[in-house]
């Protein structure tokens, strides 16, 4: 089954990424975790994102854009990065999300995959 | 009642669990499995009083209902491309007895896994290993027979969509994963006989459901001391179910118990489970509770309580495991042995949160305060312990507690 790991972070550690002294700790970090993962070769998809004040929010209310500087939400954590990866069952997505550095002053958010739907038979 | 309908309840009551647990074990489906599986009942009643009781009953219900699945899969309008289909095909076939294995362990682990919310656990499990309906389980946990429904079909599905593990966690998992199955197994006999004032039989059953959990998880891993402790623990209480109540439904505490009243054969099973666990020198939380109903059986044998021996098993249980009910028993075998002011100490540090509505905890300071010499706070938390109490039986008996004063 296919899951997607959702990372987030407070803001703190989204500081630490450009941080002249917390730079090459907090990397480190996550260089190991994502080689470990890269090795196990469970990845199907992943990518960082850019901080929380990059985010701009859109939404279409009564065939208008409105358009929102800002993540949809206001919270305490917000996504830094996901990871889909391939593996047999929600026990095993859990032990790496566990093995994430985020995990342990922030929180992984796992879920499955909707699988590809196939159209009715015929 | 003829003989066919008595197989076919016979089965569906001796093995359901593992008819469902084999039947999901591989789609993670279990309410599919559980819907064939009364369909194969509803089929096998209507067949075998015309043909016969076939061989191996098991058997046959497995093979109709695994038909079923395959049948259910294919007609429905919209597969998902990644639905079983193929696993379905690969389900061992029962024909002989001994071909059937027992997968009821790895069920029991699903249904109390960490990602499934705590207090649907043993709803869960008493409906997938034992087959109660969701009206039963909603009314023995207070719960509308829809809303359990709810529950029990959301939580379903969530082993299913998210693809939760049909399997025995590792060894280095296991101790952890373990202690989750022992407290849903435990929490439905804790239901069982908070019940059992009120006289409601199909509560005072669920105990024995417990106990038949109990008896599987011993029988299933037999290295694993905690699940001999627990078996032990619950054993030693059903021993004194008939001692626990007089003639007209009073509780009687087990200080005041009359000791012939209690089983011989289930505390002496007791003693051998306990004795068996303590073999493998692995410290446990059902165990040092089991160890603590041996020493009270032990009264009847040696004429008194061995406080000594209740203090220190009860201050290891609050060291190790320090739940509210711990404390409370560690605070009431320290009055018991005239250290009121440390069983105080004891009370005041628990969070207020914890204890608020907690009854237990409102008379384990009553008799503190009485033995501290304040009867009128003694009484006060009484008073409070009776309108938390839900059974009849236990607030009539804490009510002659409060009158002599």
């Amino acid at each position: 089954m296919q899951y997607m790991l959702l990372l987030t972070e407070p803001e703190t550690e989204f500081a630490k990424r450009t941080h002249p002294e917390h730079a090459t700790e907090y990397w480190g970090g996550w260089r190991a975790f994502i080689d470990a993962i890269a090795q196990a070769g469970i990845i199907v998809n992943g990518d960082g994102l850019q901080g929380p004040h990059t985010a701009t929010t859109v939404r279409v209310r009564d065939g208008k854009r409105i358009v929102q500087d800002g993540p949809f939400a206001d919270t305490k954590e917000q996504l830094g990065g996901y990871f889909v990866i391939e593996v047999p069952d929600l026990d095993t997505a859990l032990e790496w999300a566990a093995r994430a550095p985020s995990a342990s002053y922030a929180s992984v958010e796992v879920r499955p995959v909707l699988p590809p739907m196939t159209p009715p038979a015929a | 009642m003829d003989p066919a309908r008595l197989a076919a309840e016979r089965v569906a009551r001796g093995s359901y669990g593992r008819l469902v647990a084999l039947l999901a074990a591989r789609s993670r489906d279990i309410a599919s499995a559980e819907d064939a599986l009364a369909d194969a009942l509803v089929a096998a009643l209507r067949t075998w009083p015309e043909r016969g009781i076939p061989a191996n009953p098991d058997a046959w219900l497995l093979t109709a209902a695994r038909n079923r699945m395959r049948n259910a899969y294919r007609h429905r309008t919209i597969t998902v491309a990644a639905e079983p289909d193929l696993a379905l095909l690969h389900l061992p076939d029962g024909d002989e007895p001994q071909a059937i294995p027992d997968e009821r362990l790895k069920l029991m682990f699903v249904c109390a896994h960490p990602a499934i919310e705590a207090g649907i656990r043993t709803p869960l499990m008493l409906q997938t290993i034992l087959g109660l309906d969701a009206a039963r389980i909603g009314s023995t946990f207070l719960v509308s027979p829809a809303t359990m429904g709810q529950r029990l079909v959301r939580a379903k599905a969530k082993i299913k969509e998210a693809g939760l593990r049909f399997d025995i966690p590792s060894p280095a998992d296991m101790p952890g994963r373990l202690a989750e199955v022992l407290d849903a197994v435990y929490a439905a006999y804790g239901v069982g006989w908070d019940g059992h004032h009120g006289g409601d039989a199909g509560i005072r059953d669920l105990a024995q459901e417990a106990v038949f959990l109990g008896r599987l998880l011993v029988a299933l891993l037999p290295d694993e001391p905690e699940a001999k402790g627990l078996l032990a623990l619950m054993l030693y209480c059903e021993a004194r179910r008939e001692a626990r109540s007089d003639g007209e439904g009073r509780f009687i505490p087990l200080e005041r118990q009359d000791a012939r009243l209690w089983s011989r054969d289930l505390i002496i099973e007791a003693e051998a489970l306990l004795i068996a666990a303590s073999g493998f020198g692995r410290f446990g939380r059902y165990q040092c509770e089991a160890a603590i109903q041996s020493v009270h059986v032990q009264r009847p044998i040696t004429g008194r309580t061995d406080h000594h021996a209740l203090l220190t098993l009860y201050r290891l249980l609050a060291e190790r495991h320090p739940s509210i009910g711990a404390l409370l028993g560690y605070a009431a075998v320290l009055v018991e042995a005239g250290r009121a002011a440390e069983a105080m100490a004891l009370l005041d540090a628990l969070p207020a949160d914890d204890i608020r509505t907690h009854q237990p905890y409102w008379v384990t300071l009553a008799r503190t305060q009485d033995a501290l010499g304040l009867p009128e706070a003694a009484s006060a938390s009484l008073e409070t312990a009776i309108g938390l109490t839900g059974s009849d039986a236990v607030r009539a008996f804490l009510r002659t507690l409060l009158d002599p004063r």
